[in-house]
């Protein structure tokens, strides 16, 4: 029996959910406002767990680093969120969106959790839209659709392309309203440094006031991390500067098992990188792909002259044009899921077809749709015989309408104008399928302590559908957590409020302090972006899209070096009291130190290619599918979950073996 | 686009150490920075340049870099957010400006907006604003009506997410010779008084947030439009407008 109870319900799949809601303890309405909830991070997660526990009467302290829970970095999400609502009557439900997921994750996933995912993936939108969410819509006044990577369906409801902006609002709108009523103490421009154990209970935590540099002692009965991602371990990456593992890390140390760590998603549109100066990576909206299609020149001599600015893209003709995704997978074309987009364009630019300096960089072109929708539009205002310019005209407004703030943006940026010349894109880490493990309750193997959203690892597998990180970030926070936390404090009614005077708190926040004036003490010769930078230049090279066994090898042996280098030579200027971003980023990078070796460990360990982690040493050698990835359900179908041992190198891990009883395990095929 | 030559460039920053202490202007200079890098990838290199030298660096605010989350501010040659039109600060580029060229960079000035450090400002009083009625009284329930069950014209949706559109950064308080925040609140208002579900609490809101926006110290409008060019998300004044209009209703119709 493994260490690891998942806590998943018995029954058929589709009554797991609501048989464990009538059947979970909960807590009467006059105990609730006894029971203090401690909430890390604001973004879609944090937001609506901290807002949904506050209106059902629980004391809320929620905390985000920034100046404003509004600012998590939910906001910069584009394209959309699913859900099986089926408005547009292609045959979606439940099933198909638990299928999809199943499958885009590459059977990575627990059932139970994805199936209760597409469960309340409606309610979702029936709740935002409640909160004066504005989504598109339709002429006739109903909510519109659009279709993403790697389904079949229409299913993304959209707020143009700025999704994750409109829908955290919503969930900062309601934190609003329990904030005015005092139900939820905000603590803007704070950081969480440390859990609080008591009895091995989750009691509280450790946070830095980042303005007056002040450390402060939190109790409460329960701890949610809602903290997100950790896609900023490769320095590059679309995440906000700030995004960080910090929260996550702090109770991995303290006892919470993180599971598959390797699992990050590389999304294939993001604008390229232009030289060494740049800070991050900017997405563009995996719905573009709906309209563009992606290429590079068939013949080297022409990307060579791309390259030398002798030749525009425009001027090369159809037939010496690479459509690779539209070759290599007729059935998907262009929407294929991320993983297989991204390692398509990776293999042309690593073949030597990349369109731009860096040698990083694809064509995104939308020439046929601004045709095709120029057409279209011209009939429907009753233009019968319209001229090539009217064409043009007509396209490029409907494409405006749809993606204007996409190319408004794209045109800061790059300076070149998508309407006209085809966009350039090449993948960058987005998303981190991995994370905190937890059980169906979403508690992690800390008592008292839950993750939610980015933060936990439970609903993706391998591979992330596009559109469902703003699904699962808000189910778990709207609609999971605030029924199984009450499963937890139930059992909490009668413990009072927690001092913070304890030897336990006493013995954290010394940790805490200690680590911090280390830290300022160093007094290196290299800045924190340093040394963050060498471990984004490892993480890049040998644990990201591509791995194999050396490099992996390699880099666990690097990122110790960089480490330890770290640890003596990093120079963090001014001192612990008041505003010290260099302190904060020292912390952050020291935590993001450690986590790339584990993250290293746990890709050396799974041997096998799987969503978005290949493994150069597991493909398939022959057949229809040669060359793409082999994934191995024999020896690697189970959950990484792995123990802090005092040493990320040596953590231990634990198996989670993963049962499919609902979905036939198949090959992933988009041909 | 690369290729084109690296500029040196003076810069004149406003520097204060905390909230009681008084600042002042100080001069650097910063060399090599590529055309193609952001205006907050140039203060990177000034800042990793200061700390080689054992000197504190800039803080200024910042964090998605990609022109939504709003925490990036800086007031640029005397312009919110930079010569530029519709972007943000993190999203400026240094190909806007010239080889040589001297850069003022100032924070956010306002009375409801206090400085805490060199270029980082206090905006609680926005989400001040907000708690009072920036919302929709809807609890969290998986019983709420179905999301199509209330047609809403296409028009009022598009009218409503321009309006929601505001990442609340601030620039058109900072760029407002009042130090108004009558287009970041007319923006909420308007899109809450356009969708059917934000009809119950019309009246209250638009009270609430008005009296909470003034409480915090922000002026009036005076109509002179700044915000609106300074916007990087070019909320329209119109949204003023439907405030303005909200809020005559709300005082003249409401029941005690």
């Amino acid at each position: 029996m493994s260490v690891l109870d998942s806590k998943i319900p018995e029954g058929p799949i589709k009554e797991k959910w609501t048989n464990h809601k009538n059947n979970i303890n909960v807590v009467n309405p006059a105990n609730k406002r006894l029971i203090d909830v401690i909430v890390v991070g604001t973004g879609l997660a944090g937001g609506s767990a901290a807002a949904s526990l506050a209106e059902m009467g629980y004391s809320v302290k929620a905390f985000a680093y920034q100046d404003s829970p509004r600012r998590a970095h939910s906001i910069a999400a584009q394209g959309g969120v699913n859900a099986s609502k089926n408005y547009q009557n292609d045959g979606d439900s439940n099933y198909r969106l638990f299928y999809d997921t199943v499958k885009g994750g590459d059977y990575r996933s627990r059932e139970a959790n994805v199936y209760r995912l597409a469960e309340v993936s409606g309610n979702i939108i029936d709740q935002c839209v409640a909160q004066g969410v504005p989504f598109a819509r339709e002429y006739g006044g109903m909510l519109d659709n659009r279709s993403f990577g790697g389904v079949l369906v229409s299913r993304t409801f959209y707020a143009k392309g700025q999704t994750g902006q409109q829908l955290l609002l919503g969930a900062y709108s309601a934190m609003n309203r329990q904030i005015g009523k005092g139900k939820i103490q905000m603590f803007n421009r704070h950081e969480m440094l440390d859990i609080v154990k008591i009895d091995g209970k989750a009691r509280g935590i450790i946070a830095r006031n980042l303005v007056t540099g002040e450390i402060e002692r939190h109790s409460a009965h329960a701890v949610v991390i809602a903290s997100g991602g950790y896609g900023n371990v490769f320095f590059l990456s679309t995440n906000a500067m700030g995004s960080n593992v910090t929260a996550a890390w702090k109770i991995h140390k303290k006892g919470a098992y993180f599971a598959n760590p390797c699992y990050t998603q590389i999304h294939p549109t993001c604008i390229p990188r232009s030289g060494d100066h740049q800070s991050k990576l900017t997405l563009m909206s995996e719905s573009l792909r709906n309209d563009g299609r992606i290429w590079v020149p068939k013949n080297i001599d022409d990307v060579k002259e791309i390259r030398e600015g002798k030749l525009s893209p425009t001027s090369i003709t159809e037939e010496n044009r690479d459509y690779y995704l539209e070759r290599r997978y007729p059935a998907f074309g262009n929407l294929v899921p991320r993983d297989v987009a991204s390692r398509a364009a990776k293999e042309r630019c690593d073949a030597g077809f990349g369109v731009n300096g860096t040698g990083e960089a694809v064509y995104l072109d939308f020439k046929s749709a601004i045709q095709r929708y120029g057409k279209e539009k011209a009939l429907v205002i009753g233009n019968h015989n319209p001229t090539d310019a009217e064409i043009l005209e007509y396209g490029e407004e409907v494409i405006e309408a749809k993606y204007g703030n996409l190319f408004q943006m794209y045109e800061k940026i790059v300076d070149q104008n998508p309407y006209k010349t085809p966009m350039m894109i090449y993948p960058a880490v987005h998303y981190t399928m991995g994370g905190v493990w937890v059980d169906y309750n979403l508690m992690t193997s800390i008592p008292g302590c839950y993750a939610a959203g980015e933060a936990n690892f439970s609903d993706h597998g391998a591979n992330r559908l596009g559109a469902s990180a703003l699904m699962q970030g808000l189910a778990d926070g709207y609609f999971v957590l605030p029924y199984t936390i009450g499963d937890y404090l139930a059992n909490e009614i009668r413990t009072g409020t927690i001092p913070t005077d304890s030897p336990e708190f006493d013995a954290a926040e010394k940790d805490v302090t200690d680590t911090l004036n280390k830290l300022i003490s160093i007094k290196g010769t290299k800045s924190v972006d340093y040394f963050h930078k060498e471990l984004g230049r490892v993480m890049w090279n040998n644990v990201g899209m591509a791995r194999n066994e050396a490099g992996l090898r390699e880099a666990l042996k690097t990122i110790r070096e960089i480490r330890e280098d770290f640890w003596k030579e990093v120079r963090v200027p001014g001192t612990v009291e008041g505003i010290n971003t260099e302190l904060e980023k020292a912390g952050r990078v020291a935590d993001f130190l450690e986590l790339g070796e584990l993250f290293a460990l746990d890709a050396l360990t799974r041997n096998e290619s799987c969503g978005g982690h290949f493994r150069e040493e597991s493909v398939e050698v022959d057949g229809e599918q040669k060359g793409e990835a082999k994934r191995d359900d024999v020896n690697y179908k189970y959950v990484a979950a792995w123990e802090w041992t005092g040493d990320a190198g040596k953590a231990k891990l634990h198996k989670e073996e993963l049962e499919f009883n609902n979905i036939e395990l198949k090959q992933r095929s988009y041909k | 686009m690369s290729g084109t030559k690296d500029m040196n460039l003076t810069l004149k920053i406003w520097r204060q150490k905390d909230q009681k202490s008084s600042g002042k202007m100080v001069d650097y200079k910063v060399n090599g920075i590529s055309p193609d890098s952001s205006f907050l990838e140039m203060m990177d290199v000034l800042n990793e340049g200061l700390i080689s030298k054992g000197e504190e660096p800039v803080e200024f605010d910042h964090d998605c870099r990609e022109g939504i989350c709003g925490m990036c501010s800086l007031y640029i040659n005397g312009e919110a957010h930079g010569p530029d039109r519709a972007v943000t600060t993190c999203q400026l580029h240094m190909r806007k400006f010239k080889d040589g060229e001297t850069i003022t960079i100032e924070p956010w000035r306002a009375k409801a907006f206090p400085v805490l450090k060199d270029l980082k400002v206090d905006r609680s009083s926005f989400d001040r604003i907000q708690q009072a009625g920036g919302f929709i009284s809807v609890n969290t329930s998986g019983n709420t009506q179905d999301a199509n069950a209330t047609p809403i014209s296409k028009d009022n949706a598009d009218k409503a997410m321009d309006a929601a559109t505001c990442i609340g950064c601030g620039a058109c308080v900072a760029t407002c010779k009042n130090a108004s925040a009558m287009l970041f609140v007319g923006a909420k208002v308007a899109q809450y008084s356009l969708l059917p579900q934000g009809q119950v609490e019309r009246k209250d809101r638009v009270l609430n947030m008005v009296k909470q926006m003034d409480l915090e110290g922000f002026g009036n409008c005076t109509n002179t439009g700044a915000c609106e060019v300074e916007c990087p998300k070019g909320i329209s004044l119109e949204n003023i407008a439907i405030m303005n209009r909200e809020y005559l209703k709300a005082s003249l119709t409401k029941e005690e």
